[in-house]
């Protein structure tokens, strides 16, 4: 069975191959270019497509298999009526799926109950990147605001940070906001 | 994700383009708040993903090409979904934008060409060249396609015998146009103005020349979620129809346009935007912008009314450019999906405009005309094809066969 990957997050892509490489039989395609697309899935003549909801050349790619059709390949987006639940879990998880003619629904559900996986992993991996992105500037902040504490009161740095949170604790906010505000301030009375 | 049936929750679906204005700007002036409505707005870049999102409720309602409203219903492509539309949120907006040599060729004058003069330079151009040019429109169940088509084929160029129409993605138009992927295109605003800012294309027609009142946009909904929401739905008419009217008053071209261009709506250039929504047209690049009245159609004469008519036209170019057989039952279910019934309930008793009937002969008009109201007044300017026929509902057959004739 040929699998195309068609996805213009070439790690996210990534992510996904490797979810399908453990499924026997299949041979797997990644596309993570627009240009030339459509010539592209023409020469893969893949079984099954798998595309990120995202991608703008969906519709592209939707035209492309409706013309197929007069060509003799029929590939369509998969709507298994008897299915519904796992295809609306594709659709949460932000995959469509296009399958060419006469394939059978038991070998479909598998390689689509896959994708689905991968792509909600890759998606939870994206989320805690960005926590920890988060965390990593939040981090910063709190040191710049210490730095000001200490150089405008003298404070040393564990006296800069006790003041922080004793502050937070006070307000009932978190110590990143204070630094934020304390920040904030400073700048606005002109500092650096 | 979809809202509960009683909520005043509504996440709407849509694509960055300047029609998607009405939703956009009934969320940020406040006018759907002001009818209890909590709008969410969720944007994507192909319409096959705003459909899939209504489909499996993500979304309650869509920012909709009309003719895919209609597809759905009856089930091209994929297994039939009813869906009902109760508010069309515009008229026309698109033009047609060719290469800057093409434009030349078949606009020797310059500024916006008369549709059926242009069409015969492109026909002798067509006859007297080997390779078929191509035309990119934004999807195959848009009404860019079937406007693209119409004033191609009466003009006596045959679509997809003498020239090719592929599906290029709006914010690729540019760039197809640029590197020889398409020789013109077809689609709306403000993706012209682009290719046109980068010397990529000219603009050489507005749809607006081809069908004088062409429908465009719809506001769609499954129908089991219009039916369960309804209330919702009439606030949202309301709504909607507020909002244009703030639209189209002059004096908040600036600061729509500025909300219009936002990150999280179009996500682009203010200036463009501005241009597009005061009908304003830049055609070729170091040109003087061109003011084109009713360029963008938003809401006069009840635009956002849903004619029956208009639907059972697009039904007819689904019929022509599909290659389908006339079917009594699809041409009804087709019908069925604009519905008028649910506009004029929700603005019943509120002074807004609303006509008598509910379906017309489409371009039977070719100056002002007042027409028979519910409620309120309307002149109805010209809404005539270019050719000057007109399509009479009661005769969709016919208008098909003579069609499918020429």
């Amino acid at each position: 069975m040929r699998i195309a990957i068609v996805d213009e997050s070439a790690s996210r892509a990534a992510v996904i191959r490797e979810g399908l490489a453990a499924v026997e039989g299949c041979e797997i395609f990644v596309v993570t270019e627009r240009r030339g697309l459509v010539a592209r899935i023409g020469e893969i003549a893949p079984d099954i497509v798998l595309m990120d909801l995202g991608n703008p050349s969906r519709d592209v790619l939707e035209e492309y298999f409706a013309v197929s059709r007069v060509l003799g390949r029929p590939i369509a987006m998969f709507v298994d009526e008897s299915d519904e639940e796992s295809i609306a879990a594709s659709v949460d998880a932000g995959v469509s799926s296009y399958v060419v003619d006469g394939l059978a629904p038991h070998r479909i559900r598998p390689i689509l109950d896959l994708a689905v996986r991968r792509f909600n992993a890759f998606a939870r991996l994206e989320a805690d990147l960005a926590e920890a992105k988060g965390k990593l500037a939040e981090r910063e902040v709190v040191d710049k605001a210490k730095r000001i504490l200490m150089d405008s009161r003298g404070f040393s740095e564990p006296q800069a940070y006790s003041e922080l949170r004793k502050t937070a604790m006070k307000q009932g906010k978190r110590i990143a906001d204070i630094a934020e505000a304390v920040v904030t301030a400073h700048q606005l009375m002109g500092g650096k | 994700m979809a809202s509960a049936a009683g909520s005043g929750e509504m996440t709407i679906g849509f694509l960055p383009l300047v029609d998607a204005c009405l939703p956009i700007l009934a969320r940020e002036h406040g006018f759907a708040e002001a009818e209890g409505l909590s709008l969410r707005l969720v944007r994507d870049m192909s319409w096959a993903t705003v459909l899939d999102r209504l489909l499996y409720g993500h979304s309650d309602a869509a920012h909709l090409v009309a003719p895919l409203a209609i597809a759905t219903t009856l089930g091209r492509g994929r297994p039939a979904q009813p869906l009902s539309v109760p508010f069309v949120l515009g008229l026309n907006g698109n033009a047609v934008t060719m290469r800057p040599d093409l434009a030349r060729t078949v606009n020797p004058a310059g500024g916006l060409g008369d549709p059926a003069a242009v069409g015969a330079a492109l026909r002798a151009h067509v006859a007297a060249t080997d390779r078929a040019l191509r035309f990119g429109v934004v999807h195959r169940y848009s009404s860019h396609n079937y406007m693209l088509r119409y004033w191609l084929a009466a003009c006596g160029v045959k679509p997809d015998a003498d020239v090719e129409i592929t599906t290029v993605a709006p914010p690729f138009c540019a760039d197809a146009l640029e590197c020889g992927d398409v020789d013109a295109i077809c689609v709306g605003e403000p993706w012209n103005s682009v290719a046109v800012e980068r010397g990529a294309g000219e603009i050489v027609l507005a749809t607006a020349q081809i069908w004088r009142r062409g429908v465009e946009k719809v506001l769609a909904f499954r129908e089991p979620v219009m039916e369960a929401r309804r209330t919702q739905a009439e606030a949202l008419v309301r709504a909607l129809r507020k909002a244009g009217e703030h639209f189209v008053d002059p004096a908040n071209l600036e600061a729509n346009a500025a909300i219009l261009a936002r990150t999280e709506y179009l996500d682009g250039d203010a200036t463009l935007i501005r241009r597009a929504i005061s009908d304003r047209l830049l055609l070729r690049e170091g040109g003087e912008l061109l003011h084109y009245p009713d360029f963008m159609f938003q809401h006069r004469e009840a635009a956002n009314f849903p004619w029956v008519s208009q639907a059972e036209w697009l039904y007819s170019q689904m019929v022509r450019w599909d290659g389908l057989a006339f079917d009594s039952g699809d041409a009804r279910k087709a019908a069925r999906v604009f519905r008028p019934d649910i506009y004029r309930s929700a603005l019943l008793g509120t002074g807004d405009p609303l006509p008598g009937a509910s379906s017309k002969v489409e371009g039977s008009l070719a100056g002002p005309t007042s027409v028979s109201m519910q409620q309120g007044i309307i002149t109805m300017e010209s809404n005539s094809f270019f050719d000057g026929k007109p399509f009479d509902p009661e005769l969709l057959e016919a208008y098909i066969a003579e069609q499918r004739g020429a």
